[in-house]
């Protein structure tokens, strides 16, 4: 007797129980550390766990398995060529007269000489020169196949909304009351009735589009695309600029000069609204972020102590615990979604809200 | 990792914490008041509760 949620079911459990397989695989190669010697087990957990969470330039799948990416820098002239040249950061690569090579420290590209010299400063970071990187990075490829796959998913709805005369069928009935969601929950409630139409579709795609991603870090491919402070601050500062483009005049008012406060306060509260103006976006990004880089270290720090404990309890121990943070990811990767798109609406709401008392 | 910086991690969370715990408790009591009320009640403890994790996110991470 299978029902539809007992199936949904074994599917999460199965997924889940794969994220810690593919991590152990991926953890038997690096017995012997690139410098020869052999480090102790904490230390290559730290490394593994640090290989997880950073952009990498190659799509490593299982294993040995890896796919390699293009790599686009821009220094002085376009170089364009396959990470697979940089075989897994030990080969130096030369392009045109110029020499390449990913630091350890952070899996960047420098530019170094023929023999591949990297400077460290004081604090253990290269200090070569750093090339334009415009590489299609696995984070990346993420973001287009979620793209991709927003696209697809509900192209197809609205289609399938159009053929059966506004009832949705199949996927359309799961989607359904969530847009619906955002829009009497999310968008009518801050931005009120007059001009919430204009921002449904950002808070609709900023809502899908970090849960899916959020939803993707969550399975065995690895990829930890929220989890990267660009990609975070990237969306608020696409809030910001949705909030400052199409403020009203009143919104310029309450920051620049607040009605209703005595003039010496009015100059004192000034820089602060600005200040504020731009602390919100800072403070989404930073939000988003630490949620979900925090989220996987302890993940992956949990599943590394399977490995500590050596033991019959130890690691099934471990192995619930993880299990067990991995439900809770999946209400944070919604939550933080939700989140994310409550505040930008908020914010919007705030932006064009006009009253005529004050 | 030096004793300050656990102390402050510490002093963060404790911050934290408490903030949030206050909000959850007094979500509770309204929601126990006004049964009828609760889904606008939960929707503002999770905004005030995000809004607070944030800044000790962004504490914790600059620390």
């Amino acid at each position: 007797m299978h029902t539809k949620i007992q199936n949904f079911l074994t599917v999460l459990v199965v997924l889940f129980s794969m994220n810690m397989f593919a991590q152990e695989h991926g953890h038997e190669n690096h017995n012997t550390a690139e410098h020869g010697e052999k480090l102790s087990i904490r230390d290559e957990i730290k490394a593994e766990i640090k290989h997880h969470l950073q952009d990498n330039h190659d799509f490593h799948i299982v294993g040995d398995l890896s796919i390699p990416l293009p790599i686009i820098l821009w220094d002085n002239g376009l170089h364009l060529f396959m990470s697979s040249k940089f075989e897994e950061g030990h080969a130096v690569v030369e392009d045109n007269g110029s020499y390449y090579k990913i630091a350890h420290e952070n899996g960047h590209i420098y530019k170094t000489d023929a023999s591949g010299t990297i400077h460290l400063n004081d604090h253990g970071f290269p200090s070569n020169e750093q090339p334009l990187d415009f590489s299609i990075t696995k984070t990346v490829v993420m973001i287009m196949l979620t793209g991709l796959l927003m696209f697809l998913l509900f192209g197809g709805l609205a289609k399938s909304y159009v053929k059966n005369g506004g009832v949705g069928k199949g996927a359309g009935r799961f989607f359904e009351p969530i847009v619906l969601f955002i829009r009497d929950e999310i968008a009518i409630p801050n931005i009120g009735k007059k001009h919430y139409k204009k921002y449904m579709s950002f808070l609709l795609t900023i809502f899908f589009f970090i849960w899916f991603v959020n939803l993707f870090g969550l399975t065995p491919l690895g990829v930890n695309v929220t989890g990267n402070i660009a990609i975070t601050s990237a969306l608020a500062i696409l809030t910001y600029l949705i909030t400052t483009f199409t403020a009203k005049k009143d919104y310029w008012k309450h920051i620049f000069w607040m009605p209703g406060v005595p003039v010496p306060m009015k100059f004192i509260l000034a820089p602060i609204e600005l200040l504020g103006t731009f602390i919100k976006p800072f403070a989404l990004t930073m939000r988003l972020y630490a949620n979900m880089f925090a989220g996987h270290i302890v993940l992956m720090s949990i599943i590394g102590l399977i490995f500590i404990y050596k033991s019959w309890i130890g690691g099934p121990l471990s192995f619930g615990l993880a299990f067990g943070l991995s439900i809770l990811e999946l209400l944070v990767a919604a939550l933080q979604a939700y989140i994310f798109t409550v505040l930008s609406a908020l914010y919007f709401g705030s932006a064009v809200e006009e009253h005529d008392e004050h | 990792m030096e004793i300050p910086k656990i102390v402050g991690a510490g002093l963060i969370v404790i911050g934290a914490g408490l903030g949030i715990g206050k909000i959850g408790g007094s979500a509770m009591d309204a929601i126990a008041r006004q049964p009828e009320a609760s889904g606008k009640i939960q929707t503002a403890m999770l905004i005030a509760a995000a809004l607070i994790e944030g800044i000790g996110f962004a504490a914790l991470f600059a620390g």
